[in-house]
């Protein structure tokens, strides 16, 4: 589209130049083309007025920022002395970094328990709510609405479900007879109470986009698989499932990019505790830079976790790419 | 262009199941939708159950009377009305802020011929990948000379426009004839009040995607005032809220009395607007 605007203007400017030519007198064309040169500059005048004050904002609050950033991750500065320049050193320190690899470990993990869960209670719940049953709406509702739970009050939420002393989970435990649970204080645990809960906040998401893309699949399709003899089962696994392939790559990456990014509901549950479990990348880069005062390093470790994002990110798209699924 | 338009609309009608198998979705159903309303309604209930209460062993599954205790001390004890002042100004001036300037900015970019329009338009959807923990360090000392730090300023500027508003915007009206607006600037009508006249009362679809976006984010912002505000006058709600997890750990029906205030507005929201709230939800989900 933009490629069109972009050849209808240059042809515009072409059909300029030709009237200016044929002008009788050498006087009136330089006149002409003053004129253009006017309109012109007036319609980029014009343009940067309606696209400029975003744009500053935008633009100063990310590229110009993330420039400095880079700077930044090349020196040693705890923001009041003066910096000195260390080169590479902050990133080579990262490779040998016990603490930075245990933080990895422990985003990992979240990521393998979160992605593909989400995923697939996605798809599920996209699949159970994609009929017109009495209470739907209700069910759909209470499904959707923890989207709107901020991750303060989901971390409030957790810590209190979960307290071994009375929350509400050991409590029903206890009544069903089982072993109470050390949950959020169980080094073993933390991680998957934190996934539990992230899952309760975000199945909305993957269940929305999922819902979205069944309804875009062709009838014909599945009734075609029943005159074929399917089973609902056959029928879902070798006909719808595949239609949804797109999008559950971008569902992928999307839910893998914010698992990586996994900062707040640890803030607000564990403070990375017990036993530096939950620990994230996210949250050690906060630890650096904010309570260590380790400006430098912080910003190493943000490229470093900005990096990985990218390759993980083109290295889906090209895979998608090659086995012909188009996500993008 | 069309397409990701097509998703700004709410979820669409699911298509009918056979008769036979619905009591069996039933059964899944209505115990994942009672599991997902749960922390919710725990939230409610230990809000208003007496402190007495709630420290009992074997706790009760349901408290044996009601109080507003909590919500009495909540509101003596705690700066709670300056927090939802805040979040209301930071919330308010940001939706404000990202309807005007993002639909200027997105228009621009859609209609407007202007030299760097496309290089322009790149540098935006560039800035999409950047992910905002690599932004928090030079943005902190950007808004510490800026003389930002510790004030309210520092949680509003942030969300007065985004890229992902720009790029919204700027779909919505190349989607949009462009004949009507001709015909207005035939009849004399300058750019802007094409704009203000013509173009922003058609918005109004990706307007309201747009509100809910930025409304949803800005309220529940947690890392970001965070860092920046470390004086309780210029708390937000989620920063009140978080606070209270350290400094009154054990008085629950408080704490969840202040989750009630930080979290009503919007569940609110969502019950009155769900159509909308789940547009938002496909479109920034399509949108990459």
């Amino acid at each position: 589209m933009a490629a069109t605007t972009v050849f209808s203007s240059r042809s515009e400017r072409g059909r300029g130049r030709e009237t200016a030519a044929r002008g009788a007198t050498a006087q009136q064309s330089a006149e002409r083309r003053r004129q253009i040169r006017r309109r012109s500059l007036r319609a980029d005048f014009e343009g940067w007025g309606f696209v400029g004050p975003a744009m500053v904002i935008v633009l100063g609050l990310s590229v110009f920022p993330a420039v400095w950033a880079f700077l930044l991750s090349l020196q040693k500065w705890n923001g009041f002395s003066t910096p000195t320049n260390v080169g590479l050193a902050n990133y080579a320190t990262m490779i040998t970094d016990g603490q930075l690899r245990a933080a990895v470990n422990h985003t990992v993990l979240y990521t393998a328990l979160f992605v593909p869960t989400s995923v697939l209670l996605g798809l599920f719940l996209a699949v159970a709510l994609n009929r017109r049953i009495v209470l739907v709406g209700i069910y759909r509702t209470a499904i959707f609405l923890p989207f709107v739970a901020s991750a303060a009050s989901t971390g409030i939420l957790t810590t209190y479900l979960f307290n071994p002393q009375y929350g509400l989970v050991n409590n029903v435990l206890r009544v069903l007879g089982l072993p109470q649970q050390g949950w959020l204080e169980n080094p073993s645990q933390a991680m998957v109470v934190i996934t539990l809960m992230s899952l309760w906040g975000q199945a909305a998401f993957t269940t929305v986009i999922y819902l979205a893309a069944l309804q875009d699949i062709p009838g014909e399709l599945l009734e075609a698989a029943r005159i074929d003899g399917a089973n609902v089962w056959q029928s879902f696994w070798r006909v719808t499932f595949p239609q949804l392939a797109p999008v559950t790559v971008f569902v992928t990456i999307w839910q893998t990019i914010g698992a990586i990014q996994l900062f707040d509901l640890v803030y607000t549950t564990t403070r990375g505790g017990p036993l530096n479990a939950t620990e994230t990348i996210v949250y050690y880069m906060w630890k650096s830079a904010f309570k260590n005062l380790e400006f430098g390093y912080g910003s190493a470790v943000a490229y470093g976790l900005f990096a990985v994002t990218l390759i993980i990110t083109i290295g889906v798209v090209l895979y998608s790419r090659r086995t012909k699924v188009e996500a993008f | 262009m069309s397409v990701l338009l097509s998703r700004v609309t709410p979820v669409p009608r699911a298509r009918p199941a056979r008769r036979s198998s619905s009591r069996w979705w039933h059964l899944l159903l209505a115990p994942i939708a009672l599991l997902f309303a749960l922390p919710f309604v725990q939230m409610f209930l230990t809000a208003l159950t007496p402190a007495s209460e709630i420290n009992k062993f074997p706790p009760a599954f349901i408290p044996a009377h009601l109080t507003l205790d909590g919500f009495v001390r909540l509101f003596q004890t705690s700066g709670i009305l300056l927090w939802m002042r805040n979040t209301i100004v930071v919330s308010g001036v940001g939706v404000l802020s990202h309807m005007v300037l993002c639909s200027l900015a997105g228009y621009g970019f859609a209609r407007l011929r202007f030299r760097g329009r496309n290089l322009g338009f790149f540098a935006i959807v560039a800035t999409i990948m950047i992910p905002t923990q690599l932004l928090m360090v030079p943005t902190y000392i950007l808004f510490t000379r800026l003389g930002l730090i510790d004030t309210l300023g520092a949680a509003i500027v942030p969300w007065l426009a985004s890229a992902f508003g720009i790029f919204l915007m700027r779909q919505f009206f190349l989607s949009l004839p462009a004949e009507l607006e001709e015909a207005a600037m035939l009849d004399g009508c300058t750019r802007l009040q094409v704009f203000f006249r013509v173009v922003l009362p058609l918005a109004r679809p990706a307007l309201a995607t747009l509100a809910i976006f930025t409304l949803l984010g800005s309220w529940n912002d947690l890392i970001w005032p965070l860092i920046a505000i470390n004086n309780d006058q210029a708390f937000t709600l989620q920063l009140g809220i978080t606070n209270f997890q350290g400094a009154r750990r054990t008085d629950w029906s408080l704490l969840m009395a202040g989750n009630v205030v930080a979290t009503l507005p919007l569940i609110a929201f969502f019950i009155a607007a769900q159509k909308q709230f789940l547009a938002t939800m496909t479109f920034s989900g399509i949108k990459g």
